[in-house]
C-alpha cells in the first residue's frame, strides 16, 4: 500500500438482512479510532453510478440473487485488491438459499400480488460461485471481534485469528459443560465452524450451525447420534437446513434425509 | 501403612478456611449447568452433597444418592488443568511508542490455588504435566508459577464412574503420592467423615490446626474397604497387554479408517483430557497497528491448522488424526516422557459427543490381533 495514501474500504450490500453490517457498525469504537487513517465507503445494494476508483479492502455482505447483482459483484472485483466476504449470506448463499430446495417461481406467486414484477434468479449463491474471494469471514450474523481482527489483519498483512475447527472447542476454553452430553440436547456445535464463542451453548441451547461447516466435518456421524437423541428423518433434514443451508456438507446432509424421509 | 487422622465435616469446613485464611483460592467440586464442576468453594454447603454423577460414553447426568457423601462421584467434564495450565494466556504485549517498540511480558499469576478434592488419576494427570511443562529443559513460567505453590486435598474415590478405568491403568484409586493431605470418605457413628492421610509437611502442619483425633485400626480397615470396593467397581478396562507395542504393530490398522467413520474431529476428547497439553498461539493488533500481543490457547492434534507446515496440514484425514492422538496417549508418550499419556480418568469416553471409547478402540484392535493368532494357531 502507498504510505502516503489512506486505504480505502468499501462495503457492499448483495442480498442479505443488514445484520452483517450492523456489526460493522457496531464496531464504531474500534473504527472510530482508525477513522482518519482510513476511507470507508459504504455501497448499498441500489447503487449504481458514482463509484470510482480501487478499493484496498473490499467488504462484501450478502448473496448474489439477481442478474444484475451477478453482473455487480464483477466490477466491485475488479475494483477491489482483497475482496472479503462478510457473513453467511455472501459465503454460503444465507437463509435465502432455501429457494434452492424449491420453485422459486411459486414462492413468488405465494408472495406477491403481482408475481411477473420480480426479477429474480433460480437460486441464492455463494459470493465465491462468482468470482474470486480473498477470505470469507463466517456467521450470521459475523462475529464483531472476528470483524475487527480480519480488518486488522489485512492492514496488517498478517493472518486473521479465525480458525476452522469446531464450535465444541469454543466450547472448552469458556469451560461450558457440554449441552448435548449433559442434557441430550442436540447441538451442531462439533460440525460447525468456530467463531461466535459458543453462543448458545453458553445458554444451555444447542448450537444452530450460524458458522458453516467446520474444516473436515463429519455430519453424517452426528445424525447418527441425534437420531438417537429423538430426531427423526423429517428432523434432521431441517436442521441442517438453515442460515447455512447451501454450504455443501450441510445441503448433502439435509438432502440425504430429505430423500430418505420422502421414501418413507 | 502410617498413622491416621479422622476428622468430621467440621473438620472439613475448618481445613477450608484455613487455607483461605492462609491465602488460598480454594477451588473444589460444585454443581453448575448440569455436571460437577471445579469452581470457588467457600464452604461445606457448596460441595455436591448427596450428589452423584452416572456416566457412559457420550452420556453424563447428574444423579441423586440416597446418602448426603460429599464426595460421592467420580471425574467431571473439567480438570485441574484449567486452572494449572490456562485454556487461554496473553504472553506479551508490544506498544509502539514514538521510533520503540516496548515489548512487556505477561508477569507470571501470584494466586496461590488450593485444590479440594483431586482423584487418584487427576494427581497422576497432573505429575504428568509436570513432566512435560516444568520437568525438562523448557520450563513454563505460568505453569510453574500456580503449581509450585499449590495446596492439594486428595480424595480416594468411593464411587467409580461409568466410564472411570484407573485400576488397569495403574493410576487409582486410591491417592498414592502428590497430595498434601488425601481424604477418604467414611460413615461413622452420628454423621459423615473422613479419613486423613498426610503426604507433605505442609499438610502435617495444617492438619495440626484442624479438630481431629487418631483413627483406630477399624477405621483404617474400613477406608481400606472404601476404596478396594471402588476398584472393584470400574466401568472400564484397558485390556492388560503391552499397548505400546500393540498399536505400534498396528499403524496401519483398518479400524483406524472404522472410527473415522464416527470420529468427528471436534477435538473435546483432547480438551477434557487432563493430560493434553498442547497449544498454539495467536498474534493480534489493533486497527491503527500501535498495539499488538500474542495469546496462547489449548489447541489440539484433531484440528488442521495444528499439523500444518508449509504447503498443508499433515494429517489431513480424520483416520491419520485420531490415531495421532491415540498413539500418542498410549505409546508414544512412554518413548517421549516414559509413561502412558492416559491414566484412565475417563474424560474423553463420557465428554465425545459420539461416545468413542478409547478402551472399546484398543480392544478392537488387540481382539483382531488374538482373532488372527487364533486362526494361525488352527492352520
Ligand atoms: S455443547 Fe455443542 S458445541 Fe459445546 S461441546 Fe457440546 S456438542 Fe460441542
Ligand atoms: S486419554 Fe481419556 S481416559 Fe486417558 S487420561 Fe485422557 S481423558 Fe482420561
Ligand atoms: S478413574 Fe479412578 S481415580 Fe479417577 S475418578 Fe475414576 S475411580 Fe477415581
Ligand atoms: S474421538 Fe470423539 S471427542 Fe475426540 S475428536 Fe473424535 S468425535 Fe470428537
Amino acid at each position: 500500500m502507498d504510505a502516503t495514501k489512506k486505504p480505502r474500504l468499501g462495503v457492499w450490500k448483495f442480498a442479505s438482512c443488514d445484520g452483517c453490517q450492523l456489526s460493522l457498525l457496531d464496531c464504531e469504537d474500534e473504527l472510530l479510532a482508525i477513522a482518519g487513517a482510513i476511507d470507508i465507503a459504504y455501497f448499498p445494494e441500489a447503487t449504481r453510478g458514482e463509484i470510482s476508483g480501487v478499493y484496498d479492502l473490499s467488504l462484501v455482505e450478502g448473496s448474489v440473487t439477481t442478474a444484475h447483482d451477478a453482473e455487480r459483484i464483477l466490477d466491485v472485483r475488479k475494483r477491489s485488491k482483497k475482496l472479503v466476504t462478510i457473513g453467511a449470506c455472501a459465503t454460503a448463499g444465507g437463509i435465502q438459499a432455501l429457494r434452492n430446495f424449491a420453485d422459486v417461481r411459486e414462492y413468488a406467486a405465494i408472495v406477491y400480488a403481482h408475481p411477473e414484477y420480480i426479477h429474480t434468479l433460480a437460486a441464492s449463491t455463494a459470493i465465491a460461485e462468482h468470482v474470486p474471494v480473498d477470505f470469507e469471514l463466517r456467521g450470521c450474523p459475523i462475529n464483531k471481534g472476528q470483524l475487527v481482527d480480519v480488518v486488522a489483519a489485512f492492514l496488517a498483512g498478517r493472518r486473521p485469528n479465525t480458525p476452522a475447527h469446531s464450535v465444541c472447542i469454543e466450547c472448552k476454553l469458556k469451560g461450558n459443560v457440554c449441552v448435548m452430553v449433559a442434557r441430550a440436547t442436540p447441538c451442531l456445535g462439533p460440525v460447525t465452524h468456530a467463531g461466535c464463542g459458543a453462543l448458545c451453548p453458553s445458554y444451555d441451547r444447542g448450537c444452530y450451525g450460524c458458522f458453516g461447516p467446520k474444516e473436515t466435518p463429519n455430519a453424517p456421524s452426528l445424525s447418527v447420534w441425534l437420531a438417537g437423541l429423538g430426531m427423526d428423518e423429517k428432523a434432521l433434514e431441517r436442521v441442517y437446513r438453515s442460515f447455512n443451508a447451501n454450504a455443501e456438507p450441510f445441503r448433502n446432509e439435509s438432502e440425504r434425509h430429505g430423500a430418505q424421509d420422502h421414501k418413507g | 501403612m502410617s498413622e491416621r487422622s479422622i476428622f468430621r465435616e467440621e473438620g472439613l469446613q475448618a481445613l477450608i478456611e484455613a487455607l483461605s485464611r492462609r491465602g488460598f483460592r480454594v477451588i473444589g467440586p460444585t454443581i453448575g449447568d448440569g455436571a460437577i464442576i471445579y469452581d470457588d468453594v467457600e464452604a461445606l454447603g457448596d460441595l455436591p452433597r448427596g450428589y452423584t454423577d452416572e456416566q457412559e460414553a457420550g452420556r453424563y447426568r447428574l444423579a441423586r444418592r440416597d446418602d448426603a457423601a460429599l464426595f460421592g462421584y467420580a471425574v467431571g467434564p473439567q480438570s485441574w488443568k484449567r486452572f494449572l495450565h490456562q485454556p487461554l494466556l496473553r504472553l506479551w504485549r508490544a506498544e509502539r511508542k514514538g521510533q520503540d517498540v516496548i515489548v512487556e511480558a505477561e508477569p507470571p499469576a501470584t494466586e496461590k490455588l488450593a485444590f479440594l478434592g483431586v482423584r487418584a488419576c487427576e494427581l497422576h494427570a497432573i505429575e504428568i504435566q509436570d513432566r512435560v511443562l516444568i520437568g525438562g529443559d523448557y520450563v513454563d513460567p505460568h505453569y510453574e508459577s500456580k503449581r509450585e505453590g499449590a495446596f492439594i486435598v486428595a480424595v480416594n474415590c468411593g464411587t467409580a464412574g461409568g466410564t472411570c478405568f484407573c485400576v488397569s491403568m495403574n493410576t487409582g484409586p486410591r491417592a498414592t503420592r502428590g497430595f498434601d493431605l488425601a481424604l477418604t470418605e467414611l460413615t461413622l457413628e452420628g454423621g459423615n467423615g473422613f479419613l486423613v492421610e498426610v503426604g507433605s509437611p505442609a499438610g502435617a502442619e495444617l492438619l495440626a490446626e484442624l479438630p481431629s483425633r487418631p483413627a483406630s485400626r477399624e477405621e483404617m480397615d474400613d477406608g481400606d474397604a472404601v476404596v478396594a470396593r471402588t476398584a472393584a467397581s470400574m466401568g472400564r478396562a484397558m485390556p492388560a497387554e503391552d499397548i505400546h507395542a500393540l498399536l505400534m504393530r498396528n499403524l496401519d490398522h483398518e479400524r483406524w479408517d472404522e472410527v473415522a467413520q464416527r470420529c468427528l474431529s471436534c477435538a473435546n476428547c483432547t480438551m477434557v483430557c487432563p493430560t493434553c497439553f498442547c497449544t498454539s498461539v495467536e498474534d493480534h493488533n489493533d486497527l491503527s497497528g500501535a498495539e499488538s500481543s500474542r495469546t496462547r490457547r489449548w489447541d489440539s492434534c484433531f484440528t488442521m491448522d495444528y499439523s500444518y507446515i508449509h504447503g498443508g496440514s499433515v494429517r489431513p484425514g480424520v483416520a491419520s488424526r485420531y490415531r495421532q492422538w491415540m498413539t500418542h496417549k498410549l505409546s508414544t508418550w512412554f518413548d517421549q516422557f516414559g509413561t502412558s499419556g492416559c491414566v484412565g480418568c475417563g474424560r474423553c469416553i463420557t465428554w465425545c459427543p459420539v461416545g468413542i471409547d478409547i478402551t472399546e478402540e484398543t480392544r478392537a484392535i488387540s481382539d483382531s490381533e488374538k482373532l488372527l493368532g487364533a486362526a494361525d494357531g488352527k492352520s
